[in-house]
């Protein structure tokens, strides 16, 4: 464990960060020690988020600096054959129907993702078809729905009532989040919760798949 | 009434007054009967009061329309672009049916046959990336690369002819082999300055170009008679004039793109602040292509990339606020009345905004999401504020709740005046009995 990269990623100094990785891996660090930095890190930089001390571009930045250290050590990793994080839970994830918006999606997701959830990312753009055909598959405890429009009230009702016409409803929770969405919306489309941002995603999926 | 003779001579204050009057007493507008006129002229009055922070004889009450008059006619959003007989239907149906008290122009909803013809990629719309029933919604990507800040600087506009647009339009691909045009200084570099406009291939260009021009200005002429039309024969005053946008934005929505702008917070912080100083004299400049004397003296700014989240509260000071400033310092001086829609929330900028510079009065702030008792706090007695009805409630509420909601928001804001009653995002979605209720409720209850 390096606490130095800890730091450094915490305070967004990507340059050093970076730099110091390889530094590491060069030095004969174990690679997934750094990704395990990396992830308290992010762990950190979430809780600042949830308390509004930093922001959407903190958590960007983030993204980019584990993309470049994950890139790093991932030929180490598979040199080794050492396993990946187990996952806490399975989520389906994507736009609705009509909506194109992906970038408060994919921080979700994202955030989903570094927080230990196994998450499939249907895109945007979804119709409801493809909820309820991936719900099937990949047997997620949560559906994510996520919206940027006024005009995604509708589409993200109708994906709610597919599942339920498919008989999938009872064996998935459902939360809605993105731009215009509320806890009117929420009511509307007849989902369990409304999540105003990543880590309120993050906290009402491991609050349904019971993880502390 | 005429643009007084020594304008320029007098002070912001009586600019702007200046300015509100001729909006109010309808220059050049012929209405249809003596009602209208009275009408546009009572609602037009009631906006100018507010807009001054006085307390006006009721609250006036808008809606900001997205592509709800067309599904409420029965159309599709794609008929809004393609169909201007049915977009002239439709804005007056919604106009005469609900009568806010100030009309949307029908120019919101651009032709996408010029789009098309164009091959614009900035945004898609209906029938065009997104389903037919669908708004138009930007799809963002790096039009300019994080390395060309430094040729933005240099010449914008050049830039903007030689590399932005031949990426943002695919129409207009080949121009980023013309040479620059101030290389067209002496005789002697005409004819090299000329020779790409006569191949084929820059030729097309043009020619695109025209029959973008000639359906522009068809549906110019169009959207002028469905404007007029409602104007003139319901009295409503439009209240948005020109349009603008905060320099940070311009890098942020229309060249970086969301996430590469956020990279760039941390990576080209000077750069950033460089590129939104230099907008802002064309920030400047925008809101006067669409007015002129005795239209409405405002310059609305759709707010996006310093909302709440999207900058820390120190990067929206440093980053954001300084330019976007000056342009509202600009336009304040010459009497025009910037128009700041928040976009998001600014929960965390109240503090920021009230800035003592700008001087009390002279700006409209109309929020999307932000706490309205705060704004208040904040702005109250100094500048106008309107807002965040909320839109989830207008599609997804009952008739009760929509009035409830009215009635506490008013109570919530209306003060001493200088509050008008607008709901929050654009409305795509709505019950008719909902919007009814809202309109209805705002007018019976906000009364002082």
């Amino acid at each position: 464990m390096s606490k130095e990269l800890v730091d450094l990623v915490v305070d967004m100094r990507e340059e050093e960060a970076v730099k110091l990785a390889e530094k590491l891996l060069e030095e004969g660090a174990e690679p997934l020690g750094l990704l395990d930095d990396c992830r308290e890190a992010l762990g950190i930089i979430g809780d600042r988020f949830a308390a509004g001390e930093c922001f959407v571009p903190e958590l960007i930045l983030a993204g980019e600096m584990l993309r470049q250290i994950g890139a790093l050590v991932k030929p180490r990793i598979e040199a080794s054959g050492e396993g990946a994080q187990e996952k806490i839970g399975k989520i389906v994830f994507g736009t609705v129907e009509g909506d194109i918006h992906d970038i408060a999606k994919d921080i979700v997701v994202f955030m989903l993702d570094i927080n230990g959830f196994d998450v499939m990312d249907l895109g945007v753009d979804v119709p409801a078809a493809k909820f309820v055909e991936a719900v099937k598959e990949f047997k997620p405890q949560v559906v994510g729905l996520s919206g940027f429009l006024t005009l995604a009230y509708d589409p993200m009702k109708n994906t709610v009532q597919a599942l339920k016409d498919a008989g999938l409803r009872d064996d998935v929770k459902i939360m809605i989040g993105g731009g215009q969405m509320d806890d009117n919306v929420a009511a509307y489309a007849k989902a369990d919760a409304y999540g105003k941002d990543a880590m309120a995603a993050v906290n009402l999926s491991k609050g349904w798949i019971g993880v502390k | 009434m005429p643009k007084p003779e020594n304008f320029d001579k007098l002070t912001p204050d009586q600019k702007r007054q200046a300015r509100l009057e001729a909006w109010v007493n309808h220059e050049g507008i012929e209405f249809t009967d003596p009602a209208a006129e009275k009408g546009y002229k009572e609602r037009a009055q009631l906006f100018a009061d507010v807009f001054q922070m006085k307390k006006p004889k009721r609250l006036p009450v808008a809606i900001a329309t997205g592509f709800f008059p067309f599904l409420y006619a029965g159309y599709s959003c794609k008929d809004a672009m393609y169909d201007t007989d049915k977009l002239g239907k439709a804005m007056k149906k919604f106009h005469a049916d609900f009568m806010p008290d100030t009309a949307a122009s029908a120019g919101l909803y651009v032709p996408g046959k010029v789009l098309e013809i164009l091959d614009y990629k900035l945004y898609h719309w209906p029938g065009h990336g997104v389903p037919e029933n669908t708004s138009y919604q930007c799809a963002e990507a790096e039009f300019m690369k994080p390395d060309e800040y430094q040729a933005y600087l240099d010449d914008p506009t050049d830039f903007f002819i030689r590399t932005y647009l031949p990426r943002v339009m695919g129409a207009l691909e080949p121009w980023k082999e013309l040479p620059p045009f101030t290389d067209l200084l002496e005789l002697p570099f005409i004819p090299w300055g000329m020779l790409p406009f006569g191949l084929p291939h820059i030729q097309e260009t043009l020619k695109k170009l025209m029959e973008a021009g000639r359906l522009s200005l068809e549906f110019a002429g169009k959207i002028e008679e469905i404007d007029n039309d409602i104007i003139t024969s319901l009295g409503l005053p439009k209240y948005q004039g020109g349009f603008s946008k905060a320099p940070y934005d311009v890098i942020a929505d229309t060249m970086r793109g969301t996430r590469a702008i956020m990279l760039d917070t941390f990576r080209k912080r000077k750069e950033i602040m460089a590129a939104a100083e230099r907008n802002i004299p064309f920030m400047t400049r925008m809101p006067y292509g669409a007015y002129s004397w005795g239209g409405p003296p405002t310059a609305f700014f759709p707010l996006h990339k310093g909302a709440d989240g999207f900058l820390s509260p120190k990067d929206f000071k440093e980053l954001y606020w300084p330019s976007f400033k000056a342009v509202m310092l600009n336009l304040i001086k010459d009497g025009m009345i910037p128009f700041l829609f928040v976009e998001g929330s600014y929960n965390q900028r109240l503090d920021i905004i009230t800035d003592p510079d700008i001087p009390a009065g002279s700006t409209i702030w109309y929020f999307d999401k932000t706490d309205m008792a705060e704004v208040r706090k904040h702005l109250q007695g100094y500048a106008c504020f309107a807002g965040n009805f909320p839109s989830s409630l207008l599609a997804a509420g009952t008739v009760d709740q929509v009035k409830d909601g009215v009635k506490k928001l008013i109570d919530t804001c209306a003060g001493d005046g200088g509050y008008y009653v607008v709901n929050g995002a654009v409305l795509d979605e709505a019950t008719p009995e909902n919007l009814h209720a809202y309109v209805d409720t705002a007018k019976e209850y906000g009364v002082y």
